[in-house]
């Protein structure tokens, strides 16, 4: 049996839900905003916890775009490619910030876990394209260069 | 609901069935379809099973009501371009090394690409080729060759409740695997195989172990013997166009022999053991009042999943051996000093209707001569494979007997093979009415049948006990669940994995219809029937080896770990 006490937090986030395995998915969005990603032990955890199979825990998991098996960044960036953005020259903006952070098209988040790279397909923000998220915050009318400098910041303030 | 429908311009009742398709198979059409089985939910993915309508509507007839006055079409111009358009999608994502692959021949895609007259795909294949899962002892999984049916992750699920299988990622990106892409061996999967039982395709197959057997056999080195588990006989004759249910016991006997088997036996002797030895077992709980309910443990897929599930109740699965090692450590003990004389190695396999008895021989506990007890295990479908290959005509072979001392079984052994039988036998053996009449009660008691579980009640020496009988994980998932809550209380419960007992193995011919394991189960009892020695005790070959050299060894036939570790 899995240590119960290991995973207090989670525990806490099930009995939330009376462990109900038909609110597995709510029961991933808390745990995937408390860890930041989807930690394999903690979905092991839940399985035997709620009797569901791991597999269609994986299932889930890896249906929703939102959900990420990988551990992300403390920084999470979002940069708008929907047609309006992608039109206003977002893709040079994306190919600047992944070199920036030494990252491609299978890396999304940086050695340090400082930054997390994600393209989404509209912000629904298209009056302000192109336009970034971080962590959140709205960025716009964004070029290669005001990015970069937002970078730059996050990385100074953090360093402080 | 009752009516009738047009079907093709003929008129068809139907009455209770729950989709068009049941009737449309019932006005003798054999519509094709990949994610249709009776004995699973609907999924209505795969859409070769579409219909029209006379509006030119078309619909999936596995997952459409019978409505009457209904009027559909099966065949139009249409449906034909669709079916032929869907076949060239799936083969364009799909291996196409049909020759050397596993199911070729019994392979549904593959049939309906030639029923279908597919002669040409359109579309080039751009899928990246991913890792085939060779981890499992018991099957392969090759996703390359996987449509995306469905079928065994609802068989997983719905009859086993494992849930070893799922679908994951999305879209184009869509798979049936494990969870975290882990080897299958590496999961909950508990080796029954039924996740292939239903496979339209090469994407789940047995894992072949008759390269290996045919190396054995050719080794002048290597003595081999054969068992041959109760329930292969009553099905290897669909390979070659028997019928279900038809007991080729004599024949099977000769074939191993043509392939250069030395000698060749029958598992029921082992499973006459196992009676005595759970029989003794169970008088014993009775008496204490302890391990109550005790269960069965001949069924490794079982025993695997109780391990997995249900740890706590280990101490009351039995510490019996299966038929199939109790067999391999007695062979194995009986011929040591005579092989070891000759300089000659004893290799045990076992022909067995089951992909689990695979897992449970590579068990490392399994080993008591010091090397595997049981060597390898040939499924009933690649024992077929192989008397094809030899070019044996199996049904012009002479019917031959097996050989002694460990030939002679009674019928209580043979029941093994269904589901109910290892109950029914072990009562035989306790009950102490040693009539006809008390064999007689003890078939209609309540353990015969395919329902998914069943209940009997018995007076043992004035005391009475009660039983139950479980096939399919799913159902004794349920079953156990409601011992734990004291809603049920039994004395006995005997678990198969496998839907029907071992006759309905994953080791078996496929299809298995629930049509087809009925008349296998029949002939099971058909083999009792006609066998003279009808309880396990009057076997002579169990009152020598008692005598002989089971004497001080009882402990040869039951698992050890039990004591050790609890
Ligand atoms: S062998 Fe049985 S447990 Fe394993 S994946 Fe197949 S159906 Fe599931
Ligand atoms: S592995 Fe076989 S049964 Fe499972 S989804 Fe793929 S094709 Fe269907
Ligand atoms: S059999 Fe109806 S959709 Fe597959």
């Amino acid at each position: 049996m899995l240590d119960k006490s290991k995973y207090p937090e989670v525990d806490g986030i099930l009995a939330g839900y009376a462990y109900n395995r038909s609110a597995l998915i709510a029961m991933l969005q808390e745990i995937q905003s408390a860890y930041n990603y989807l930690p394999e032990e903690v979905l092991e955890h839940i399985s035997t916890e709620i009797d569901i199979p791991l597999s269609k825990i994986f299932s889930v998991a890896t249906f929703y775009e939102n959900f990420s098996l990988e551990p992300k960044g403390k920084y999470i960036i979002k940069i708008c490619d929907g047609t309006a953005c992608h039109v206003k020259k977002s893709i040079p903006i994306l190919d600047t910030i992944k070199k920036e952070l030494g990252l491609n098209s299978s890396k999304h988040t940086t050695d340090d876990f400082l930054f997390t790279l994600e393209t989404v397909s509209c912000l629904g923000a298209c009056g302000l394209a192109p336009v970034i998220l971080v962590n959140g915050k709205v960025y716009a009318k964004m070029t290669p260069e005001s990015a970069l400098a937002v970078i730059k910041e996050i990385k100074e303030n953090e360093s402080k | 609901m009752k009516g009738s429908m047009l079907i093709d311009g003929q008129r068809v009742d139907f009455n209770g069935e729950k989709h068009i398709l049941e009737v449309i198979r019932k006005a003798g059409i054999d519509l094709p379809t990949f994610c249709y089985h009776s004995e699973l939910s609907i999924y209505g993915a795969c859409r070769m099973c579409m219909v029209e309508d006379k509006w030119g509507g078309i619909m999936a007839s596995c997952s459409t009501v019978p409505k009457d006055g209904m009027e559909i079409y099966t065949n139009t111009q249409k449906l034909k371009k669709h079916r032929k358009m869907i076949l060239e999608l799936i083969l364009a994502n799909h291996d196409r090394d049909c020759t050397v692959c596993e199911k070729t021949g019994r392979c549904i895609l593959q049939e309906l690409a030639i029923r279908f007259g597919i002669k040409k795909v359109r579309f080039d294949k751009d899928e990246k080729e991913l890792p085939v899962d060779n981890s499992s002892v018991s099957i392969v999984r090759n996703p390359n060759k996987c449509i995306l049916c469905g079928d065994c992750v609802r068989m997983c699920n719905e009859v086993q409740g494992v849930g070893a299988l799922d679908f994951a990622y999305r879209g184009a990106k869509m798979q049936v695997t494990t969870a975290f892409n882990r080897p299958i061996s590496n999961v909950n999967c508990v080796n029954c195989g039924q996740c292939r039982t239903v496979c339209p395709t090469g994407a789940l197959v047995i894992k072949r172990d008759i390269d290996n057997a045919w190396e054995v056999l050719n080794d002048k080195n290597k003595f081999v013997i054969a068992q041959i588990a109760p329930a292969v006989r009553v099905a290897i004759g669909e390979e070659f166009g028997l019928e279900p249910g038809s007991v080729t016991m004599g024949k099977i006997v000769a074939a191993l022999r043509r392939m250069g088997f030395n000698q060749v036996y029958d598992t029921s002797m082992a499973a006459d053991l196992t009676v005595m030895e759970e029989s003794r077992e169970f008088a014993g709980c009775l008496q204490k009042g302890e391990r109550l309910p005790l269960f069965t443990s001949c069924c490794p897929a079982w025993f695997k999943y109780a391990e997995q599930k249900f740890p706590e109740l280990m101490e009351q699965v039995s510490t019996c051996l299966s038929p199939q090692q109790m067999f391999g450590a007695v062979i194995k003990e009986h011929f040591k000093t005579d092989r070891e004389a000759e300089g000659r190695e004893t290799v045990v396999i076992s022909i067995m209707p089951c992909t689990a008895k695979k897992y449970e021989a590579a068990r490392p506990e399994n080993r008591n001569s010091g090397t595997r007890d049981v060597d390898m295990v040939i499924t009933t479908q690649e024992l077929a494979m192989m008397i094809k290959e030899n070019g044996i005509m199996f049904n012009e072979l002479e019917e031959e007997a097996v050989d002694m001392p460990f030939g002679l079984s009674s019928g209580a052994g043979v029941l093994f093979g269904a589901s109910g039988g290892v109950a029914e036998a072990v009562l035989r053996h306790l009950c102490s009415d040693k009539t006809i009449g008390s064999l007689k009660n003890l078939a209609f008691a309540g353990t015969r049948g395919m329902e998914g579980v069943k209940e009997a009640e018995i007076e043992l020496d004035g005391r009475k006990v009660t039983i139950a009988v479980v096939h399919g994980l799913k159902n004794a998932e349920a079953l156990v669940k409601m011992i734990k809550a004291g809603e049920k209380q039994y004395d006995f419960v005997e678990v198969m994995a496998c839907p029907g007992g071992c006759i309905g193995g994953a080791g078996q011919p496929v299809p298995q219809s629930a049509h087809i394991k009925k008349q296998r189960t029949k002939g099971i009892y058909n083999a009792d029937s006609g066998s003279t020695i009808k309880r396990s005790e009057e076997n002579p070959t169990i009152i020598a080896l008692y005598e002989g050299i089971l004497k001080d060894k009882h402990e040869l036939l039951h698992r050890h770990e039990l004591n050790k570790e609890s």
